[in-house]
């Protein structure tokens, strides 16, 4: 047994700071020291994409991260992109247009496609399956994901347009 | 899922990361993006008891084209390969490979160093840097050396890399002509069932020069030096095709896993020959 780190995350915009084996994936982290539940874990082969977080302005599979590595880091986790009362566009896109069931994969799934759309402001339906082929979802068949996507770039454009 | 415990390690110089490789010896391995590493250690078939993390080492970073030739530092991203503009003006066959590898998240993470050190016969991006004729800087207790990416790969997870040694950088000539990375796969994400690539160049209506490896067909990438010559000096017809594919159906050593029989593997590289060369022939 390893020693454990002093581990300094700022998650969602807080500084954090908790001791943690440097063995421990950054995925069990969030959800156990910090108790962000919001992420999950779907597999242990680094497929599913249920795990993705925003990690210093990349979409990271958080269960392909030792908090180790972590350190240091500026995170983002489906808890700091909206609130019940105040959703993100996309949240809301996904509501509107079914783009979840079981809700699994949902947070990783929406935390993907906020940095596909800041990297992409206005993808194809080709670029949004190609941009989100790392996550996988065993309810939607992916065509609803597509639509709430789409959406949710078109509000986030037209919006960005009114405001200049 | 849970990986034995390890030392950590973030050096911030590869003099350290080498004091730390003496130090442990066979105890210990670095890691770059974590993308192969990681996996084998929630497998625990790797269980590495020094972890040294090269996120922080100065220097292993950046592409640079200068007078044609064109250096990757090892921990260049998938990413920041498809990002570069100026890499995809010198070399757009590298863009091409790493759309093919993995997904969005894993491209983020996942290096070009580590592909190519990693050793399995899996990873795209060994065939491509012999079909280039890449070197690979290794770095080590004695200095630095270089090894040519066709003489790398030893046997599955076997390189040339020694266990005090990092590899530190790639370089290649940008190549002239036509190319094309061609895999055939299961599914996103998937390793190749089989991939071909292909770079050649075109003078009048004749092929002056070409280079072909194949991903995934052997223990090791297979650079095909016979299948280059059967296209060279003719004006890739049919005969010239069918020539070359029967060159690499004569190198290639594929086993049976669950991507089909090897009755199966050798008909699809063959098709995903074909078609990478006639694309690489379209763009020469």
């Amino acid at each position: 047994m390893s020693d454990k780190m002093h581990i300094k995350l700022k998650v969602n915009g807080e500084d954090r700071e908790f001791l943690a084996e440097p063995r421990e994936l950054l995925i069990y982290a969030l959800r156990e020291h910090l108790d962000l539940t919001g992420p999950h874990v779907g597999c242990d082969t680094s497929h599913c994409g249920a795990c993705t977080v925003t990690i210093d302005g990349k979409s990271v599979k958080s269960c392909t991260m030792f908090v180790a590595q972590a350190n240091g880091a500026e995170i983002t986790t489906i808890e700091g992109i909206g609130q019940p009362d105040a959703l993100h566009v996309l949240q809301e896109s996904f509501r509107e247009h079914h783009g979840l069931q079981c809700g699994f994969c949902t947070p990783g799934m929406i935390t993907r496609a906020t940095k596909l759309l800041e990297e992409n402001p206005d993808p194809t339906e080709e670029d949004i399956r190609f941009g989100m082929a790392g996550n996988i979802c065993r309810c939607t068949g992916y065509q609803n994901i597509v639509k709430s996507i789409q959406a949710a770039a078109t509000e986030m454009n037209s919006a960005k347009e009114a405001a200049e | 899922m849970i990986p034995a415990a390890f030392e950590y390690h973030r050096p911030a110089d590869m003099a350290d990361v080498i004091a730390l490789l003496e130090e442990h010896g066979d105890d210990a391995r670095v890691m770059a993006g974590g993308h192969s590493l990681i996996p084998m250690m929630k497998l625990r078939m790797a269980e590495i008891p020094h972890l040294i993390d090269l996120q922080d080492v100065a220097g292993l970073k950046g592409i640079t084209v200068a007078d044609g030739r064109v250096t990757l530092g090892a921990m260049v991203t998938q990413h920041e390969l498809i990002q570069h503009q100026g890499l995809a003006d010198a070399a757009p066959i590298l863009r091409e490979a790493a759309l093919v590898i993995a997904d969005p998240q894993v491209r983020y993470m996942g290096t070009v160093g580590g592909n190519v050190a990693n050793g399995d016969p899996g990873n795209d991006m060994p065939g491509l840097m012999q079909c280039l004729d890449a070197e690979f800087t290794l770095v080590g207790p004695d200095g630095e050396r270089t090894v040519s990416a066709r003489d790398f790969c030893e046997a599955a997870y076997m390189t040339e890399r020694e266990d005090e040694e990092v590899l530190t950088a790639i370089s290649f000539d940008a190549p002239a002509g036509g190319y094309a990375y061609e895999k055939q796969k299961r599914k996103i994400g998937d390793y190749a069932t089989a991939a071909a690539a292909v770079i050649l160049q075109k003078d009048g209506g004749t092929c002056t020069a070409a280079s072909i490896a194949m991903t995934n067909l052997s223990d090791v990438p297979v650079w095909s030096e016979a299948a280059g010559e059967a296209l060279t000096g003719t004006t890739v017809d049919a005969a010239a095709v069918s020539a070359a594919v029967q060159a690499v159906l004569d190198d290639i050593d594929p086993v049976e896993d669950n991507r089909g029989p090897v009755a199966f593997k050798r008909h699809v590289a063959g098709i995903i020959l074909t078609r990478a060369i006639q694309r690489a022939w379209d763009r020469a």
